[in-house]
């Protein structure tokens, strides 16, 4: 009996306190540097798509919500000839930037993208691409990575060692 | 005391019980948003005033759909029996002097014999739904309010012997010197308890439970029926805490103010008391409950009758 008086007075307390509502559109909600919201594609530092097509976040969508299609240019380098991301089915699960291994698929502190209509949640390769280079500033893929484009042979890649030539007998 | 004309006044207590009713859902979504540490409505309107429009508009639009499987006379006739029997009960009401539709003698047994006519409303809802779990909530709200209804009349006689008059007009003019609330505390308690009860209001809401029968008696209910058995659940909740602050606490006896304003004050004071008890306090499980009206609550209203009586004979 006791404890329903306690339980009663204990909740009229509560009027006294702060209210926990964040009143959102007047008040926008602190979103961390992490936050998982809208999918963008980002550049090189020296501007170039970072993205090489590889597949691997159309893999590891579990909604099966990113199409794309690989293509190559004239110098060698691979880039989606078209990348296509559904974000009426994007469960915002942030397993394609953990599976892109050049960095190009990041995940913003954005969630502000209601749309009438359906079909305008489809964005294509020029709506999600962005000028910078995102969470990773100084990150370029193909200055590291050991594969040959043109204007970088073999060898020529930061930290990377001349090839060995296999056909000399010299130390 | 001359009383406005009889017209006038009936509509102007359906008119003022029906709109507190309304803004009541409005007052109980704001005040338990606040004891949860929230906002509650406060788009619609200066502060969500216009909630309670907007509710109102969407309840009438509602698809009105009458299931094919339900008995569909006393289906329609059930949320018109609690719409009717509770507005039946503000004509003995007291507001203020002079204003009151039919100061009937037997006045307080008026309420009583309404509020408990209230019950066929919930066990033909819930008998003319064909539906288990409204048949199942119905058996509780007649189990519930037969057995709260009981020591609800018995609360009262001390008042009545108190005041000695059945006449609510004059049960508040016997408070004249000091509010029935101190002479007659447990009364005012076991009232209370039996007056949430009678509203089927969260702790004694077993009828509906949400969490156990769909909605208990309203289950099949949609649109505008569904709507009066919602109107009418408040419109219990204005009248039990009006019938609090006449019997109790001296209805529109107060300084200063005008006597209308010392009503609304008290009744609004009993209606959030009201929320606050929904805010704060779980369900109890229904042999609990049927065990404390019957073997604590009845018990405690006999013994304050017995000691009133007493009291009134000695200083006879």
């Amino acid at each position: 009996m006791l404890s329903i008086l306690r339980t009663i007075w204990y909740v009229f307390l509560h009027s006294f306190q702060k209210r926990i509502t964040v009143q959102y559109p007047e008040q926008k909600p602190y979103l961390a540097p992490r936050f998982r919201g809208r999918i963008i594609l980002s550049r090189d530092p020296d501007g170039g798509e970072r993205c090489v097509a590889c597949n691997l976040c159309a893999v590891a969508c579990p909604v099966g919500c990113i199409a794309l299609q690989a293509t190559e240019d004239e110098k060698g380098r691979r880039y989606p000839e078209f990348f296509r991301i559904n974000f009426s089915r994007c469960i915002f699960c942030g397993y394609c930037e953990e599976a892109c291994p050049t960095y190009a698929i990041q995940l913003t502190p954005d969630f502000e993208m209601g749309e009438f209509h359906r079909k305008n949640l489809v964005y294509e390769k020029e709506d999600l691409l962005i000028d910078g280079p995102g969470k990773y500033p100084g990150y370029n893929f193909w200055r590291i990575a050991g594969v040959k484009i043109g204007g970088k042979d073999k060898g020529e890649a930061a930290h990377e060692d001349a090839p060995v030539d296999v056909h000399t007998l010299l130390p | 005391m001359t009383s406005p004309h009889p017209i006038l006044s009936i509509l102007g207590v359906v008119i003022v019980a029906m709109s507190i009713a309304a803004f009541l859902i409005w007052v109980e979504r704001r005040l338990l948003a606040l004891w949860q540490d929230r906002y509650g409505p406060n788009r619609v309107g200066p502060f969500g005033l216009l909630q309670v429009l907007a509710d109102s508009i969407k309840i009438f639009m509602k698809e009105d759909w009458i299931p094919p499987f339900v008995d569909t006379p006393v289906f329609i006739l059930a949320p018109a029996i609690v719409f009717v029997t509770v507005l039946m009960s503000f004509a003995v009401l007291p507001v203020a002097p002079g204003i009151i539709v039919s100061d009937l003698n037997v006045g307080l047994l008026f309420f009583l014999a309404m509020s408990s006519l209230g019950v066929y409303s919930v066990v033909l809802a819930g008998w003319s739904s064909n539906n288990k779990y409204a048949l199942v909530g119905g058996l509780r709200a007649a189990a519930q309010m037969l057995s709260y209804e009981v020591f609800m009349g018995l609360s009262l006689t001390g008042v009545v012997l108190l005041a000695g008059s059945f006449s609510l007009s004059t049960i508040v003019e016997a408070q004249k010197k000091i509010w029935f609330v101190v002479p007659q505390f447990p009364g005012f308690v076991l009232f209370l308890i039996a007056g949430l009860a009678e509203t089927r209001r969260i702790p004694f809401d077993l009828p509906e439970a949400e969490s156990e029968l769909v909605a208990g008696y309203h289950s099949e209910y949609s649109g505008m029926k569904f709507g009066m058995f919602f109107v009418g659940e408040y419109m219990g909740v204005t009248l039990i805490s009006s019938m609090i602050a006449v019997l109790f606490f001296g209805g529109w006896l107060g300084p200063v103010l005008p006597g209308l304003v010392w009503f609304f004050i008290k009744m609004f004071f009993f209606i959030a008391f009201f929320v606050l008890v929904r805010a704060a306090l779980p369900r109890p499980r229904f042999d609990q409950l049927m065990s404390w009206g019957w073997k604590v609550m009845l018990p405690l209203a006999l013994i304050n009758l017995l000691a009133t009586g007493a009291a009134v004979l000695a200083r006879r």
